[in-house]
């Protein structure tokens, strides 16, 4: 399945028929109800949803424009939306009968979801992670090591985010048969951009029935952050058939013509990398480059693929948030609701103030996908107080 | 493309930089029916660690794209075995499949072998391979199909590539008992000669894969290891295993 041109299933040839076993498994399960109930259930009870859709009303009158409302999936279990995918792909993962996850992590958070998924599963769980991730997240390295995952640290390439994913296909290609990987985006080659994109629906489907029961009416705006996109996906499917403006805020780093941003889609061109045709950040030969971000999540030179389509074909607009105005708007939802956002829910926040106040009146979503506490080394750099 | 025994020999271009690059070919060609030679790409994720850090020597050392066709076109007027480029898809995709696969063409490149592209995904790239006469080689690998051997036959127009094993390329003490199933398997499908890579090292593994019934073997880690030990001094090593391999083709 593609999204317009892009997606697909751009792998080595060992990897064609794990992914075909995936998608039989997927799309026969995805339905089943036995599948459905255990999922439904560790959804609600073990990771808290459904999330509340909150009014922000101290924020909303600061900024004295539309009403901004905060899907709160920062109150998840493990602090962020990655847990409703990891939960789900980890139950795939047994009905399938496979015996170990592996999984590459960036800043950890996706590590951690994973690891705790793994131990509620019984899986064994191993995360790739950028060395020099490994170096600058050492609680989450320590979290997932008390979880019982095997932490590997990866050194090649940048030593990142990216260098994970390949080295975790490089585990795959010779595990498959015992081993699922549990990827933590809507990346990579099909079908996981798009099961991710299903487990994720349920931010989405939530907030419609929230909103429509607090306003009686859909939001004019639903906002949330892009790296991979996951959360985005996430809360904007299930309101594309819908007169909803939705918009996906990039990682605009120090500005995007510094060259020290994550703004794919708004800076990149169209490549294929990690299984995918898509926007990535790349020379003119096809070399991928560093990226930058303050927000770790959001720290990919790639964008999931239905996103490169929903750009192309206008349903989505793309923007992107500097570092600068992510942090502020990260001490300002601090100081007004006293909820300290993730560093990347606070891109998708700094947007939305902004096209609050433009708005003057009518709902601003935004998606909080994820809590700030494990951010806090990088703003106690930033900011003195 | 290949006639049994053939010996095939891989290198990344530009590791460590484009000169030695063209000395190497050198060497190879003496002993090589023929070189599969590497476009260096900056996440080499079907590739083992070996093979991995010299894609990164050769980014280091400033290669680009264009330079790998250069030295192939330098090459190719000194000498007639035939060159398949092995690259990942990106660098292809970035510059246009057309005007990347008739510049290649034009610069003498023989066929091409992308990785990270799939038979399902190769509808472009196959006409425009078919327009400007370059063969093409497809991977096969112990997971795959007697129906999608067929259709990967079909395709390739050069040779097919069978993978030995479930992993990455690099050197392994033993051929997987997968490779032999898998050439049995090709034998019987396939039109094309079949020359089996990943984990062929040594002559006793030339020999063996051989008398399983394949037409040749392709040999890359143990070579692009010397390049990493002797760096651009490597010639007289690789000289040396290139004579070793080659023992392992008289059957």
């Amino acid at each position: 399945m593609k999204f317009g041109e892009y997606g697909g299933m751009f792998v080595a040839e060992t990897l064609v028929q794990p992914l075909r076993e995936l998608e039989r498994a997927y799309m026969e399960l995805k339905d089943d109800e036995d599948f459905r109930s255990q999922l439904n259930y560790y959804l609600k009870n073990y990771a808290g949803r459904p999330t509340p859709l909150y009014f922000a009303r101290n924020l909303t009158e600061k900024v004295g424009g539309a009403k901004i409302y905060l899907k709160r999936e920062d109150l998840l279990h493990s602090g962020a939306h990655k847990i409703n995918n990891t939960i789900g792909q980890a139950l795939l993962a047994k009905f399938m009968g496979k015996e170990r996850l592996i999984a590459e992590t960036g800043a950890g958070q996706h590590g951690v979801a994973t690891a705790i998924a793994g131990a509620l599963m019984g899986l064994k769980v191993e995360v790739y992670m950028g060395a020099e991730d490994v170096e600058r997240q050492r609680m989450n390295v320590f979290r997932m090591k008390i979880l019982g995952a095997n932490v590997i640290p990866v050194k090649s390439g940048t030593r990142t985010l990216k260098d994970a994913i390949n080295e975790a296909l490089r585990d795959w290609v010779s595990s498959f048969e015992n081993t699922h990987y549990l990827i933590g985006s809507v990346v990579g080659p099909h079908p996981y951009p798009t099961i991710v994109r299903d487990f994720q629906s349920v931010i989405g489907m939530e907030t419609k029935r929230q909103i429509l029961e607090i306003e009686g009416v859909l939001p004019d705006v639903i906002v949330a952050c892009v790296g991979g996109g996951s959360n985005a996906i996430g809360i904007f499917h299930p309101f594309l058939e819908d007169k909803v403006k939705l918009v996906g805020v990039e990682a605009g780093g120090r500005g995007v013509d510094t060259g020290m941003h994550s703004a794919s889609l708004c800076a990149g061109k169209k490549g294929v990398l990690h299984g995918m045709l898509s926007y990535f950040i790349q020379d003119e030969d096809g070399q991928i480059l560093d990226t930058h971000s303050i927000a770790p999540g959001l720290d990919y030179p790639g964008v999931g693929p239905e996103h490169a389509w929903l750009r192309d074909i206008g349903r989505v607009r793309y923007v992107t948030v500097t570092d600068d105005q992510a942090l502020n708007a990260f001490l300002e939802l601090s100081r007004t609701e006293g909820i300290l956002p993730a560093l990347e829910s606070a891109h998708a926040l700094a947007y939305a103030i902004e096209i609050a106040r433009e708005m003057g009146d009518g709902t601003v979503v935004v998606n909080l996908s994820g809590r700030g506490d494990k951010d806090l080394e990088i703003v106690m750099r930033e900011v003195s107080l | 493309m290949i006639r049994k025994p053939a010996l095939i020999t891989y290198i990344t271009a530009g590791d460590p930089d484009i000169p030695s690059t063209l000395e190497f070919l050198r060497i190879l060609a003496k002993y090589s029916d023929l070189i599969e030679l590497g476009i260096p790409f900056s996440d080499p994720m079907a590739d083992g660690k070996t093979i991995e850090k010299s894609h990164y020597r050769a980014l280091k050392s400033g290669t680009k794209v264009m330079d790998v066709l250069n030295v192939v076109r330098e090459f190719k007027s000194e000498f007639d075995v035939p060159i398949v480029l092995m690259s990942y898809y990106n660098p292809i995709y970035v510059r246009g499949v057309e005007s990347f696969v008739g510049n290649a063409r034009g610069c003498g490149v023989d066929g091409m072998l992308i990785v990270d592209l799939p038979v399902e995904e190769s509808d472009e790239y196959l006409d425009v391979c078919c327009k400007y006469d370059m063969k093409t080689v497809f991977l096969a690998s112990p997971n795959t199909s007697n129906e999608r051997l067929r259709v990967i036959d079909e395709v390739s127009t050069g040779f097919v590539y069978l993978v030995s094993l479930y992993g990455t390329t690099g050197e392994r003490d033993e051929i997987s008992s997968l490779a032999f199933d898998l050439v049995s398997r090709a034998r019987s499908i396939c039109r094309n000669p079949l020359a089996v890579g990943f984990g062929i090292s040594k002559s006793e593994h030339v020999k063996d894969i051989l008398n399983a019934g394949a037409d040749g073997v392709v040999v890359g880690s143990a070579i692009v290891k010397l390049i990493e030990k002797f760096g651009r001094y490597a010639g007289d090593e690789i000289e040396r295993k290139c004579r070793e391999l080659r023992r392992g083709l008289i059957l």
